[in-house]
């Protein structure tokens, strides 16, 4: 699992000097790390320490006041949301951010959109149908249920996702990210609120992107004993501050991360 | 065989894809088609086109427009009926500019120019969501209807401020003007309906309408993985603006013949488009339909009851209408908001089980 620094040396995203202000609120202070192509590297920190702002910066959901992001080494100015997704940075939410009114096999659809042919799903095109958005339609239809047996999700494939359980949406979530073949998934908090069963399923669906994709995954969570087992890397975030960055053995073991979680004695 | 999707297996995705996945919705339509088709223009009478099947045609389509916008990609509108009058203003204005202009051709560039419109009204949807983006369309509703009482140029400067629809042919056959046979418009309507109903089917459920029900479910994530929120809802305006226009259109030609337009397509038109798409169903397609033609039967049915079996007056009987009406509503909304369309949907992922419950 843990690769060598050596084997990945390419940065797939860096962060740099990265300060995010709401109002005199400062969410993050001149943050920078890097994630690097093919590994999986976890954010995590006390709650309010400015992770999850931390991706929507990532994927262009915030503009931060300072510093900037190069991702596949190029300069991002102000990005759009879509543009990052354009870009190939696919993203799941905390709080399950699904299409409620939509089945299963259309959220997932849903995350083909970028990679269809424009022309054969134009609005003149989709009202006639039969012919090239059909076609089109059949062509990502195949990937999706690829998607759908690699993550075992076909029993709920027509069912309108609201229906679900709470475990089975944050799996169709993953797949939804999944259909636009990203070359970065964001992962915020893929495990919240599950049971240790569902939490040991998404880990496998995770290591098997990792591994069978070559995805890049930057993931956030709580629970640290998935951090540590599934991450190459973690960085530490505490108040907007940057803390510690390394292997997780080296994070577990850095005294200012252990003041951040367990407080300081006065 | 009974009738639902388990044990109907499918070999293809495209047969998966079908708009009617189980057979016996195929029959269904087949018998539906012949209705339409044959037997009711051999028993049906001038009152029956006139007063039932035309109506319900056009507000179908109408209703059509307003579920794309409304049902499927979530923005609340009580324009509906100054869109139609824009596209019924358009419909008399081809008309009568361009004499040598297709029936056919005119009904689809009312569409069109009401797209335009619908499309600048829709700019707003960018800032401004749910109950206010309501109040920017009923903003719409009324300034439409003033511009074309008020500007002469809409009317061709007519004195009484009506516009009247001038006889034109389809393939030699009149359908519109004084003289146009009732049978002859219903069947000219009923295949114009249909063909913008399925054109309308196949936008919903393919990547198009993935997008639009993106936008009304999720705005945010929509965004997040690639949709435009401006551009798939200024789509959504333009295509619903679209329906509705052709709807407005068809009503001045096919139905009317001769309006005021301020006072056929007044705020009431609006609001009984959007209790069409409630009764019918939010986001289907089948529920404007379904809607349509309850709108449009109850108050018959209801008036023949009370005056003609009950011996009521119709005064006291017009009353009694309005009543159960906005009971109806009320009743909708508390109890099954996505409609006739919505129990019917119910009612098949039951029968899907059956006889187990689970």
């Amino acid at each position: 699992m843990a690769l060598s620094e050596q084997s990945i040396p390419e940065a797939i995203l860096s962060v740099e000097n990265i300060t995010l202000s709401f109002g005199a609120v400062r969410a993050i202070r001149d943050v920078s790390f890097d994630i690097k192509k093919g590994e999986i590297r976890a954010i995590i920190g006390p709650n309010g320490a400015g992770k999850t702002s931390m991706l929507n910066v990532i994927n262009g959901f915030y503009h931060p006041q300072q510093g900037q992001i190069l991702f596949r080494g190029m300069v991002r100015k102000r990005m759009r949301p879509h543009e990052a997704a354009g870009g190939g940075i696919a993203r799941t939410f905390q709080n399950v951010a699904l299409f409620k009114g939509m089945s299963t096999l259309d959220n997932i659809m849903t995350g083909r959109n970028l990679k269809m042919n424009k022309w054969n799903v134009s609005l003149l095109a989709a009202m006639f149908y039969y012919g090239p958005t059909q076609k089109e339609e059949i062509l990502h239809r195949q990937f999706v249920e690829k998607i759908i047996s690699f993550l075992e999700i076909e029993a709920i494939r027509k069912t309108p996702v609201g229906r679900l359980p709470y475990g089975l949406q944050k799996r169709v979530e993953l797949g939804r990210a999944l259909a636009a073949e990203p070359d970065l998934l964001l992962l915020d908090e893929p495990m919240a609120g599950m049971n240790l069963e569902e939490k040991e399923d998404m880990c496998r669906f995770i290591l098997d992107v990792n591994a069978e994709f070559g995805t890049t995954i930057a993931l956030i969570e709580h629970d640290m004993g998935v951090v540590m087992d599934l991450s190459d890397r973690v960085v530490v975030l505490d108040h907007g501050e940057k803390i510690a960055d390394g292997t997780p053995a080296e994070v577990k073991a850095n005294q200012n991360v252990i003041d951040a979680y367990l407080g300081v004695a006065h | 065989m009974l009738y639902r999707e388990s044990g109907q297996f499918k070999t293809s995705y495209s047969a998966d894809q079908a708009i009617f996945p189980i057979r016996q919705d195929n029959w269904a339509m087949v018998v539906f088609l012949l209705v339409a088709f044959i037997a009711v223009p051999y028993f049906g009478t001038e009152y029956f086109f006139q007063a039932i099947m035309i109506p319900v045609l056009i507000f179908a389509l109408a209703a059509t427009g307003l579920n794309i916008l409304t049902g499927y990609c979530g923005q609340l509108s009580l324009g509906t009926g100054g869109f139609m009058a824009v596209g019924a203003v358009a419909c008399y204005k081809l008309t009568t500019g361009f004499p040598e202009m297709n029936f056919v051709l005119v009904l689809l560039l009312s569409g069109i120019i009401t797209a335009g419109v619908g499309l600048l009204f829709g700019i707003p949807s960018l800032r401004i969501k749910g109950f206010y983006l309501a109040v920017a369309t009923l903003a719409a509703q009324f300034f439409l209807s003033w511009l074309f009482n008020k500007v002469a140029w809409f009317q061709n400067y007519t004195p009484s401020g009506t516009i009247t629809m001038p006889p034109r042919e389809v393939f030699g056959i009149a359908v519109t003007g004084a003289n146009a046979d009732a049978m002859d418009r219903y069947l000219f309507c009923l295949v114009f309906v249909l063909i913008l109903a399925m054109a309308a089917k196949n936008l919903v459920r393919g990547p198009i309408g993935r997008s639009w029900m993106a936008i009304r479910d999720m705005d945010i994530a929509a965004e997040l993985i690639g949709f435009r929120p401006f551009q798939t809802k200024l789509m959504a305006f333009s295509v619903s603006s679209f329906y509705v226009g052709v709807a407005g259109a068809m009503a001045l030609s096919l139905w009317l013949g001769s309006v005021e337009t301020a006072e056929a397509f007044d705020i009431n038109v609006s609001f009984q488009v959007l209790f069409i798409i409630i009764i019918g169903g939010l986001g289907s397609m089948m529920g404007s339909f379904v809607g349509a033609a309850f709108i449009i039967l109850m108050p018959i049915v209801l008036t023949n009851v009370m005056v003609g079996a009950l011996g009521m007056q119709a005064v006291t009987a017009k009353h009694f209408e309005f009543m159960f009406f906005g009971g109806l509503i009320i009743f909708f909304l508390i109890v099954e908001p996505h409609g006739i369309a919505r129990l019917w949907q119910i009612a098949k992922e039951k029968l899907r089980i059956w006889p187990f419950p689970h």
